[in-house]
Formats: structure tokens, C-alpha cells, sequence
């Protein structure tokens, strides 16, 4: 543990990042926060002028128009009523009888706080639960801690990479990205255990009291492990991230991002965390 | 000797579930077709049905596997219930009579594989309804969202019914004669055969013809009303005393909208109003292409993987890739019986639980590694690995499980998602856990021990 100096740098570096992100940037989130409503359309006739005008014509505002490729168009504005879709599609019709819907989907803003509600308490419930039975599976509530801590520290850096992400690229936050949160939540302390569990086989084989010298050990005999297992997963996501198609693009890049930072954080902050605790209790 | 005899034994067990599990996944139809110069041989192969009767059990089940909304296309519906109406000691019956109405109402329209589900948010209910294939949201909104209520009421003063200008006023003119579409039978569209218009055909019930025929006989030469959720949407003079207990209700109806009231009619009226608040729907083009993208990026994944596994561990790595085709069987096959609507999501879901399957072995072959540096013998450094190994794996998946039951929300507690991409997630990262701790563990060990044996043979 002789780079615990240097993980400490890189960490606070990202921690720090991720947060003046947040704050600066902040993030893009998508309809599933905000409300609204977004409609993708294919068709050889209308242009992109055509759905400006009929959407000013029905008096509703366009937000955002966005040309897929392949004659698609993806609209997004407020969430409306049936009878004013009911109009749009009407008008629509006149120009090319035969458009097709790829997707409606309208939300109520409400929903959307529902979700971020939802997930803080599910983020706190998993935190709470994880806490609890690392602690007792190692009879020591410092892993607990240690553990959890490591997690949160992949949690917010996952957020503060979306909010990059969303300023460069677009990057939107949506339910999906809520589902990534939480799978981070789970493969950080995936790793995390592996190691820790390491520490425990360790200390009943050899009664070596040092915590340094204990992690050292467990660190280096669970290392190529923690690179190859991450490695498949690596493997697995990047193919989902580069040919998985849209809809789940930026979900896969998501899980990537975690699950790198989880193989990270196992060791340069779950371990360095364990020995600080054991270090502070000592000295009381 | 026992041991191995034992070993031997869970090999073909092991062999036997995956034999099991290639049927259940083998296509529905095969054709194959091979020409070897003068020799042709044609032959379709069918995956047999899984029907069969033990006792009394009768298995007949369809195992095809089940795309959700995102993959297979469709509308998704979201209604607020309006439960301001109802007492709350009534309410638990009224949803639940709400459901089963609504079901009948998309059964009779003729959509399989819906979902109809009411969850609760705080103090409010909301109908979450999904109809896959439905691609013109319009017409399932108008089918499911009206709440069909038809009430009879004969017209007691016909000047004041026709020139009415408030409703105080309208209601005035008529009398309730308490019929309403809890006394009908069956109701039909017909075809009016003088116009060609069509109707919609109403057959009551035995109390319901009877008052049928003593209203036709009160309000005789007078004028009967049938309102549709308050509306009118007929008034016709009575000609005859109608005692048999048919009538029809005619008005400006489309053969659509026709079979749509009647579908209304015979699945019962709403108890609680509900409306509309949020609608999708996904075009069936755009999650066909979604999913082929996916399963490709698994392929592709997955031999990467393989390849890896085997350049880091050699036969060890074969063997566990070995693990992971019968790890993607048994899970495939757990999907179509459970059956397990695969969604996006569920799909990544399935990816990552891939991984977490590999992890098992990558933790058990490093072991391995570990102990023969240390001059183990080969053998024995397999068994101890798989023991040191399974303390890692067991606390690692029991994290991994916990946070999959909170996603999951087994118990459907509000304050925590319900929504069914973030399930969808779940359920195929928690089947993938078991099924991977099954195979990442049980299955390869007993493989390995089959063909260490072999590799001792071969040393002497």
C-alpha cells in the first residue's frame, strides 16, 4: 500500500471533479425527469420545416428537432393531450398519407421526481443493507463502513462522468441510468468483498497483526483477478456500448464507468479506508 | 472409487439437464437441406410440444419466449384512477373488479400477452396497461378509457326533453327506471337491415327483461332515453311491449365504434372513472432493430470472452466456457417456462450476469493457479480451490443478490420503483446470478473432475 498517497490524489481529483460537474454543468436529464413529450417519425415527405410549421400551426411549442437519418425525425415538446396529438397527426397526414409513428411517448412532470425519489431511497436501502451484512460476515463494522464508502465514491463519480457526458455529448439521464446506478452499487462491492474476503483468509492463516502488510498481501494475490474478472465485463460492455444501438448507448457506457471504478475503488479506497480506520483505532 | 462413481453420475445428470434444455431452445422449425452431389436429404425438424399429463397435472404450456413492449412494439398506457368516489372500506373490491373489467374489455378485443397492473403511489392509484402490437394508441384509449356506464330512463315530458338547454333541465324530463347495463346478457353489433347503419344489439337478463317489458308497457307511444356515461345517445319512441328482452340502440355509429360499445357493454362498466396521463408507444421496426443490435453485441461479447478465457487459463478456460453455454441454456430455457418477458434492459441484464458467472471461475482458476506455484498437486489444488473460492463467491453474490431484490421490489412497495424497464433489469440479474452460481461452480467443478481424471491417465 505504498501508492495509498497517490489514490488518495486520484480519488479526491475525480470526487472533486464529479462534484464542481454537478454543479457547474449539472446534468441533461431526459423526459423521464422533466415531463414533456417526444415523438419519432418516419417519412419520406415531411421535412423538417414541414413539422416546424404544422407545430406552430398547432400551437405547440418544438423544442428540440432532431434529424435521425434514414428519413426519421425525433421531435420533442410538451407533454400534450390526445386531442392535440389527434391534430398534429391530422396535419401531418396531409403532407404524406402514409408517416409512421416509431414512438410516442408523453410523461407529467411528476412522474419524473417520483423516480429521482425512488432511487435516492433505493441507493440509501442498498447502502444500509450492504453495510449491514459485510459487517457481520466480517464481524467488523470498519469493512462496513469501508465498503460502503467505496461504493458511494464509484456513485458519485458515475454521476459526475454523466454530467461530462451530458455537457460534451449530449448524454441524457434517464430511468436506464437509474438502473446503472444501482447495478454499480452492486458490482463495487462485488470486488470489494472479494478482496476483503482475502484479508480475512490471510489474517486466520498467518496471525499477521499488520493491517499494511495484510492488505499488501491480499491486494497482490487478488489482483490479476480483479483485472481479468473486470476484463469480461469490459469486454461485454464495450461491444454493447459500440453495437448495442441507441436506446441503451449511453445505459452500457454507464455500467462501464461503474464497473471500472469499481475495480478501482476496491482497492484504492476500500482497502486504504480499512487501514485508516484500523490505524485510528489503535491510536485511541 | 464411490467418489468418482458419484461423479460420474452428476456428469450425466449434468448432461441430461442440458440435453433437456437444447429441446426446450431448439426452434420451433428447422428446415435442413444437404446436397452431397448425387445424395439429397431434406428433412424440418419440429421441436416437440411440451404437453403431457402426469395424474392429474396436465402440462400444456406454451414455451415460446415473451418480448416486452421495448423489443416487440406496442402501446403502453397510464391512467390515474378517480377513486374520490368510493369509500375506502369499498375501494380494495372496486380496483380489483376496475382490473378484471379491463382485462375482459382488451380479451374481447383480442390482444394475448397484456399486462394490466395497479400500483399505488402515496394516496393515488394509477392502471399501468400494456399491449404489445397495438400500434394505434388512439383506438385503445377509446376502448379501455370510457367507462361505459348505459342507464335507461323513459321521457316524462318530451317538449322540455327536446328543448332542454341546461342538464338541471334535461334531467328533469326524464325518470329513471332503473335499468342500466348490469341487467344486460350479451350485447352485439348488428346491421340495421332498412339503412344498413350499424347498431349495437342489447339481450338482458332475466330481471333486466323484466323491467324492459313494464317500462315498454309505462311509457308506451313515449320516448325511452339511453345515455352513455351521461351522454344520450338515443331516444327512441316505443312501438310495442318488448317482453322477450331485446332492444338495440342505434345512433350515428361507425362499425368500429359500434364493436367497440358492445365490447364495453359485455365486459361490464368501469366502477372507477380513470384518465389518461401518460401514453407511449414504440414502433414494432424500432425494437426489432434494438434487439438484433443487442443480441449481436452479446455474440460478439460472448466469443471475446470465450477466447479470453481460454488464451488466460487453457483447458481450464475451455471447460468454464463449456459452463457458460450450459449457463446460457439453463437461463434461456428459464425464461420461457417462468416465463420472464425479456425487455432491453433484461437483456443487458443477462449480459452482465455473464460476467458475474465468468468471475466464479476466473476466482476459482486463480486459486488454482496460486496452488500449483505453490506445488500442489494438480488435483488437489482444483478441490481446495473450489472450496477456498466459494467463501468469495458466495459474499460477492450475496451482495449482488441484495441489490437485485431492491431493484426487483418483490413485495411491490411503493416507495420503492415499480416501473418494468428497472424489473425487467432485475429479474434477469437475479435468475442470472443462481443459475451462474449453479454453473460457475457446481457444473464446471464436476466437469473438471471428469476430465482431470482423464489428464492424470494420460500423465502415467
Amino acid at each position: 500500500m505504498k501508492l495509498r498517497p497517490l489514490f488518495t490524489a486520484i480519488s479526491l481529483f475525480l470526487i472533486l471533479g464529479a462534484i464542481l460537474s454537478i454543479v457547474f454543468w449539472g446534468f441533461k436529464p431526459s423526459i423521464d425527469f422533466t415531463g414533456g413529450a417526444i415523438w419519432e417519425i418516419n417519412s419520406s415527405k415531411i421535412s423538417e420545416d414541414n413539422y416546424k410549421e404544422i407545430f406552430s400551426k398547432n400551437q405547440i411549442d418544438l423544442k428540440n428537432i432532431n434529424s435521425l437519418g434514414g428519413n426519421n425525425y425525433l421531435l420533442k415538446f410538451n407533454d400534450i393531450s390526445l386531442s392535440q396529438k389527434e391534430s398534429l397527426n391530422k396535419s401531418l397526414k396531409e403532407i404524406d398519407q402514409d408517416f409512421k409513428e416509431l414512438k410516442f411517448e408523453s410523461l407529467g412532470a411528476t412522474l419524473g421526481r417520483e423516480l429521482l425519489e425512488k432511487t435516492v431511497f433505493a441507493v440509501v436501502l442498498t447502502s444500509l443493507f450492504l453495510f449491514l451484512f459485510i459487517g457481520r460476515r466480517f464481524r467488523d463494522f470498519s469493512f462496513g463502513t469501508s465498503a460502503v464508502l467505496a461504493m458511494l465514491h464509484d456513485t458519485l463519480i458515475l454521476m459526475g462522468s454523466f454530467s461530462v457526458l451530458g455537457h460534451y455529448f449530449g448524454a441524457q439521464l434517464d430511468s436506464l441510468f437509474v438502473t446503472a446506478v444501482l447495478t454499480t452499487l452492486s458490482s463495487s462491492v462485488h470486488d470489494t468483498v472479494v478482496t476483503f474476503d482475502r484479508i480475512r483468509e490471510l489474517k486466520k492463516q498467518t496471525y499477521q497483526l499488520d493491517w499494511v502488510k495484510l492488505s499488501n498481501k491480499a491486494v497482490t494475490e487478488t489482483l490479476t483477478r480483479s483485472i481479468n474478472n473486470s476484463m469480461t465485463i469490459i469486454i461485454m460492455l464495450t461491444s454493447l456500448v459500440l453495437l448495442g444501438g441507441d436506446t441503451t448507448r449511453w445505459f452500457a457506457a454507464a455500467l462501464l464507468i461503474g464497473v471500472v471504478c469499481g475495480t478501482y475503488s476496491s482497492i484504492g479506497v476500500a482497502i486504504p479506508l480499512v487501514i485508516f480506520f484500523k490505524k485510528h483505532s489503535k491510536k485511541k | 472409487m464411490n467418489r468418482s462413481k458419484k461423479t460420474l453420475r452428476i456428469f450425466w445428470v449434468i448432461i441430461f439437464i442440458t440435453f433437456i434444455c437444447l429441446i426446450i431452445n431448439f426452434p420451433q422449425k428447422l428446415p435442413i437441406k444437404i446436397n452431397l452431389g448425387k445424395t439429397r436429404w431434406e428433412h424440418t425438424f419440429y421441436r416437440p410440444e411440451l404437453k403431457f399429463k402426469l395424474g392429474n397435472f396436465d402440462f400444456n404450456k406454451n414455451i415460446d419466449l415473451k418480448y416486452g413492449l421495448d423489443l416487440a412494439g406496442g402501446s403502453s398506457l397510464l391512467f390515474m384512477i378517480d377513486t374520490s368516489g368510493v369509500s375506502p372500506e369499498n375501494l380494495p373490491k372496486a380496483l380489483e373488479s376496475l382490473k378484471s373489467k379491463i382485462e375482459r374489455r382488451i380479451n374481447l378485443f383480442g390482444v394475448s400477452e397484456t399486462t394490466v397492473q395497479i400500483n399505488k403511489q402515496q394516496d393515488k392509484y394509477r392502471l399501468q396497461i400494456d399491449l404489445p402490437g397495438v400500434e394505434n394508441i388512439n383506438d385503445a384509449i377509446e376502448l379501455i378509457g370510457t367507462t361505459a356506464q348505459l342507464n335507461f330512463y323513459g321521457v316524462i315530458d318530451d317538449t322540455i326533453f327536446t328543448e332542454a338547454t341546461s342538464s338541471a333541465e334535461f334531467e328533469k324530463s326524464l325518470k329513471d327506471i332503473n335499468i342500466n347495463g348490469s341487467h344486460l346478457k350479451i350485447s352485439s353489433v348488428q346491421i340495421n337491415p332498412n339503412n344498413s347503419q350499424p347498431e349495437v344489439g342489447l339481450e338482458f337478463n332475466n330481471e333486466g327483461s323484466k323491467l324492459f317489458a313494464q317500462a315498454t308497457k309505462d311509457f308506451l307511444n313515449k320516448r325511452i332515453a339511453i345515455l352513455l356515461d351521461g351522454q344520450l345517445v338515443t331516444a327512441p319512441t316505443v312501438n310495442t311491449v318488448i317482453t322477450e328482452g331485446k332492444a338495440s340502440i342505434s345512433g350515428s355509429f361507425t362499425s368500429q365504434s359500434a364493436k367497440y360499445l358492445s365490447i364495453q357493454l359485455n365486459a361490464g362498466a368501469l366502477p372507477l372513472p380513470i384518465e389518461l396521463i401518460q401514453p407511449s408507444q414504440i414502433g414494432a421496426t424500432l425494437g426489432q432493430d434494438s434487439l438484433n443490435k443487442g443480441l449481436f453485441a452479446g455474440i460478439i461479447g460472448l466469443i471475446l470472452i470465450s477466447l479470453f478465457m481460454i488464451v488466460n487459463y487453457g483447458k481450464l478456460g475451455l471447460i468454464a466456457d463449456i459452463g457458460l453455454i450450459i449457463y446460457g441454456l439453463i437461463t434461456l430455457t428459464l425464461y420461457r417456462l417462468i416465463p420472464v418477458t425479456l425487455t432491453f434492459p433484461g437483456i443487458v441484464g443477462f449480459i452482465l450476469s455473464i460476467g458475474m458467472a465468468v468471475d466464479s471461475n476466473i476466482l476459482i482458476f486463480e486459486r488454482v493457479k496460486e496452488e500449483t506455484r505453490l506445488g500442489r498437486d494438480w488435483n488437489i489444488a482444483l478441490e481446495t480451490s473450489f472450496g477456498r473460492a466459494w467463501d468469495s463467491i458466495k459474499d460477492a453474490n450475496t451482495c449482488a443478490i441484495i441489490t437485485g431484490l431492491i431493484l426487483f421490489n418483490p413485495f411491490n412497495w411503493s416507495f420503492l420503483s415499480t416501473s418494468g424497464m428497472v424489473r425487467g433489469f432485475a429479474v434477469t440479474l437475479l435468475l442470472g446470478i443462481f443459475v451462474g452460481i449453479f454453473t460457475g461452480v457446481f457444473v464446471t467443478r464436476n466437469l473438471l473432475r471428469v476430465f482431470a481424471k482423464e489428464k492424470i491417465k494420460i500423465k502415467n
